[in-house]
């Protein structure tokens, strides 16, 4: 059977969820391997758990260039790999870099590259959501081996425990691939909280919560949940929350379990980074407010009564 | 420091878009076309980098004729000239042979910077940047939130999850742009009127070497084999809150075992 490559997003010695997802989905396409790219020392505490979600092999690329260089370590690697493989698939998580990681390797490659996929039949043929998620398409790859990213949380990782085989891979930097460096990385806002893209729930505010000092409504639901904390571009632009938190066609695309939008009106640019969410709930005090065409479950109502009572009753709920 | 900023012309996202029944490729006939929104920050982007570091603008777009509009508007928000890469056979071409056919136009344009969004509002690929600098064989410096220019050193700020990365490269150099980093500005009627006089060249692809065997949707490396309108979402169930909305909604989470 060939082999689908996937490339494992991993950060302080742990695996991201969405790389099982990923694996996950590569079973019905071919023989996972598992591609770790990372500083030296990096694969060992990951490969128990790639294993148990069904790697058949772990390759492992380690340098200290990977830290100091954005993207082109991971292409570098993965072109390699894909000439001695000649995989069925390769498949990257749906975040700016895994983008850019899978537009490098498409042009390198001369492969297609499909984006954004919420789904990946056996065939290799991707399911994406477009226009704001008014249309839903599914697309093939007609050039080279075909380049996937996945939507985190679109797949459900199920565990399907394997023996890997370990193998190392060098990683080779042409001049090209080192001409941009990284001279540092800030971390400006570090809380407890997940991160917004591949958080399973995400609560989201809008200008219906009339100041950023009210945000700690929504940042007490969502702590209640597990969850990430979003917000709209009215909510962004007005200062309220970190641009980073935006959900939408300029901000983040999430697709979590669960969505809930606290004083949001639904605008169409909104509904695009928001929309493929398996469960959405939404609080507005105006019955006509278009985010209530999308919701499972909706409260009219006001959110300064309606948000901190659902907090409470969760924290009863779960003890 | 001479800049190419590179802008899409895109479907207004307030206007129903919608994927013609007859190829699968988007219809950018039936409604109202507009700058893609982030290619204006581009635009302000290398307009102020001129300005404190002199040289000249020129604008790049690839796209039906149509797209001369989305050119004015960057002519007239101060850039100096454009380059427009127009050839039916680029219809329904993918994101690789888009990259391709754009590589192959900085070719015939010197430059030392090359500024461009970081998203297109229609296709929603975030790729070009990256594309491209692989293609170019440059440094890419994508995703930034700030850009700062010392001689032929370029450093940004990329913007993460959680903050933000220093990148540096040397010039020349690709750089996407995210809509935190300025706030571009209205053509002025000035402007406007001296964009009807700055030089607009249109190229094919004969004119650029490109085989028309490698472009265009019947050589697209990727394609939509369907499309089905969403299926429409089970309607939801709407209360109006009489004191109990929030218990109302963790009973449902509960029910749905989110809880
Ligand atoms: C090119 C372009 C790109 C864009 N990109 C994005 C994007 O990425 N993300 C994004 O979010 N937007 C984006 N927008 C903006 C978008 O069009 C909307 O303007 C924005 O989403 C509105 O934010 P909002 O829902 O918070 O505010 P509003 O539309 O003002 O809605 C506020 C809602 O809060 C409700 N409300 C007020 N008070 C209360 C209360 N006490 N209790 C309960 N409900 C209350 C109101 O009924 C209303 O429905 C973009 C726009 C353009 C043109
Ligand atoms: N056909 C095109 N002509 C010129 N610029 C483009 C074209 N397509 C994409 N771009 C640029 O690439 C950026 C990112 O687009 P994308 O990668 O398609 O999401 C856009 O913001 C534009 O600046």
């Amino acid at each position: 059977m060939a082999s689908v490559l996937v490339l494992v997003d991993h950060a302080e010695g742990s695996v991201k969820k969405v790389t099982l997802e990923l694996l996950t989905a590569a079973r019905s396409l071919g023989e996972p391997v598992a591609v770790v790219v990372g500083a030296p020392g990096a694969a060992g505490p990951l490969t128990d758990r790639l294993a148990e979600y069904g790697a058949t092999a772990v390759v492992t690329a380690e340098s200290e260039d990977v830290d100091k260089h954005l993207v082109t370590p991971a292409v570098a690697v993965l072109a390699s790999l894909v000439g001695s493989e000649s995989p069925a698939a390769v498949l990257i998580a749906s975040s700016p870099e895994g983008k850019e990681v899978a537009a490098r390797l498409a042009m390198r490659t001369r492969s297609g590259i499909l984006t954004d996929a919420v789904g990946v039949d056996g065939d290799g043929t991707a399911t994406q959501s477009i226009f704001g998620g008014a249309v839903v398409v599914k697309s093939r790859v007609r050039t080279g081996t075909p380049i996937i990213t996945v939507r985190p949380n679109s797949v459900t990782a199920e565990p399907a425990p394997a023996q890997p085989e370990t193998r190392t891979a060098e990683v080779t930097l042409d001049d090209a691939a080192r001409k941009a460096t990284v001279l540092e990385r800030v971390v400006e806002a570090k809380g407890d909280r997940p991160a917004l893209t591949d958080a399973a729930i995400v609560v989201s505010g809008g200008r219906g919560l009339g100041s950023g000092d009210n945000f700690t409504l929504v940042e007490a639901l969502a702590d209640s949940l597990g969850g990430a904390v979003g917000a709209s571009r009215a909510a962004t632009d007005a200062g309220w929350y970190p641009h980073q938190n935006q959900v939408g066609q300029t901000g983040v695309t999430v697709s979590p379990q669960l969505y809930l939008a606290v004083g949001i009106s639904g605008a169409i640019q909104h509904r695009a980074g928001m929309q493929t969410s398996k469960t959405i709930i939404a609080v507005n005090k105006d019955p006509e407010a278009p985010i209530f065409e999308l919701v499972d479950f909706g409260v009219v109502g006001d959110l300064f009564t309606v948000v901190p009572q659902l907090t409470e009753e969760i924290g009863k709920r779960k003890g | 420091m001479d800049i190419v900023v590179l802008v899409k012309q895109v479907p207004d996202t307030w206007a129903e878009r919608r994927l013609q029944d007859s190829d699968k490729t988007l219809d950018r006939e039936s409604v109202d076309a507009v700058m893609n929104e982030i290619d204006e920050y581009a635009v302000e982007e290398a307009l102020r980098l001129k300005e404190a570091h002199g040289g000249e603008v020129t604008v790049l777009t690839m796209g039906p004729e149509k797209a001369t509009e989305t050119i004015r508007k960057a002519l007239s928000m101060g850039a100096d000239k454009a380059l427009h890469v127009s050839d039916p056979a680029l219809h329904g071409s993918c994101a690789v042979q888009t990259a391709e056919t754009i590589a192959a136009a900085l070719g015939t344009v010197p430059y030392d910077l090359v500024v461009l969004g970081s998203e297109s509002t229609d296709a929603r690929l975030s790729v070009m940047a990256a594309m491209l600098s692989e293609k170019l064989g440059v440094a890419q410096l994508s995703g930034a939130r700030k850009v700062e220019v010392d001689g032929s050193t370029v450093t940004i700020e990329r913007q993460t999850e959680t903050g933000f990365d220093r990148v540096q490269g040397a010039t020349p150099a690709v750089v996407s742009v995210v809509e935190k980093i300025n706030e571009p500005r209205y053509p002025s009627f000035k402007g406007i009127m001296a964009a009807k006089k700055k030089p607009v060249t249109t190229v094919t692809i004969a004119d650029l070497g490109i085989d028309p065997g490698s472009v265009g949707l019947a050589n697209a490396t990727s394609e939509v084999v369907e499309m089905t309108p969403r299926p429409p979402r089970q309607a939801g169930q709407i209360v109006k809150d009489e004191g109990d909305g929030g218990v109302k909604i963790a009973e449902f989470l509960a029910a749905q075992k989110l809880l």
